[in-house]
């Protein structure tokens, strides 16, 4: 029964987090409340662990929290309860429009969408990159100037940017590559530290 | 059925290849399935980020649904799916089954530190390549810097942003039209 119970909840969260992973956070905190399935510090750890592993997070809170409850078979069943109401939803969606999408007032929301889209992405970017390379947190507490910018992220950023658009050597490489780079530097130099 | 496999493993690796939520994905999905695949264009990617950001679920599903079904059918969408949340269950439940302290580890957090600079970088660098297929003139410019501004000095919901974004299209083309009859 405890599977039945993991799948309703999650296809709850499902239906209702909208615009990203961390939307799922509150409903994760009511679930904890009314169930058990885990303790607000068991939400925590999961949280760092969702986002330090591959995967988008609220799949990987979803699967996390679906363990606590249920083992593998509950990890199976949450994730799949998360996932139902965004299939169903995204394919009457992609249905309407690939019937209508040469209408042109479909076109025209679409005019408008596209730049709304791509500033909510640098949006969504911009906030993080200002969190881990300006620490305003640290600056207030230490005072010295030199704490308000993490100066080996920018190095590694500035270099990451440059490798990645202008040397025609490694442009194309797969990002992924870049990405292990980034491990390796972040192990060699400290980067939590 | 190949096709259908196609979608599952590209899924899966996007998948394993994302860190840090939907945003983080679209430099991956931008090289495998834009660039590698030609499952979708440039513009169609940036229309599901808009969709995907108004509507229920997370956005990395939502995408991921969104290409399977327009390569595959519904079947495609199932699939594609089913392949990008594969890798993070695994993960996960080994995770949950054998390390307790696996957040605590120092090794992996220096590696996370300098994994996140770097998707950083790689969602900038996808942010420019988006830019090019998705602000063609004037008005587009205006929606862009309103919408970035906002909703980094605001607690809007992306909703919120995504309708008034498609108004401002509308009325922009009905104009034009109007202008041009």
């Amino acid at each position: 029964m405890i599977y039945l119970q993991l799948y309703y909840e999650f296809f709850k969260i499902g239906l209702f987090s909208i615009g990203g992973g961390l939307a799922t956070l509150p409903f994760l905190y009511d679930i904890s409340d009314r169930m058990g399935w885990f303790s607000y510090e068991q939400l925590a750890d999961m949280i760092a662990i969702s986002e330090s592993t591959p995967g988008a997070i609220g799949i990987n809170m979803a699967t996390y929290a679906g363990y606590m409850g249920g083992g593998f078979l509950g990890a199976i069943v949450s994730t799949i309860g998360l996932v139902t109401p965004s299939i169903i939803i995204i394919i009457m969606i992609a249905q309407f429009l690939n019937r209508f999408k040469d209408n042109h007032h479909v076109q025209a929301v679409f005019y408008g969408l596209r730049p709304a889209s791509t500033a909510l992405i640098a949006a969504a970017g911009f906030t993080v990159i200002t969190i881990d390379l300006i620490r305003v947190e640290l600056f207030r507490d230490t005072g010295a100037i030199t704490d308000l910018v993490n100066v080996r992220a920018l190095i590694l950023a500035v270099l990451l940017f440059y490798l990645s658009n202008y040397q025609r050597t490694t442009k194309k490489l797969h990002p992924v590559v870049f990405i292990a780079f980034s491990a390796l530097i972040g192990i060699i130099f400290n980067f939590a530290g | 059925m190949k096709v259908l496999l196609d979608l599952f493993v590209t899924f899966a690796r996007i998948g394993v290849l994302t860190f840090g939520g939907g945003y983080a994905m679209l430099p991956i999905i931008q090289r495998e399935v834009v660039e590698t695949k030609k499952w979708a264009t440039s513009e169609e990617l940036v229309d599901y980020y808009a969709i995907g950001q108004t509507t229920p679920g997370v956005i990395a599903i939502n995408t991921a649904t969104f290409i399977g079904q327009k390569t595959m059918g519904i079947l495609g969408g199932v699939v594609a799916t089913l392949g990008v949340v594969f890798p993070p269950l695994i993960i996960i439940s080994v995770i949950a089954m054998f390390l307790n302290n696996f957040a605590d580890s120092m090794l992996l957090q220096n590696a996370f530190a300098g994994v996140r600079v770097s998707v950083y970088v790689l969602i900038l660098n996808a942010v420019l390549k988006l830019w090019k297929s998705s602000i063609i003139d004037k008005v587009g410019i205006i929606i862009f810097v309103a919408i970035f501004t906002l909703s980094i000095f605001t607690n809007l919901s992306p909703v919120v942003f995504v309708v008034l974004a498609a108004i401002v299209g509308l009325l922009t083309k009905m104009k034009k039209g109007a202008t041009e009859q």
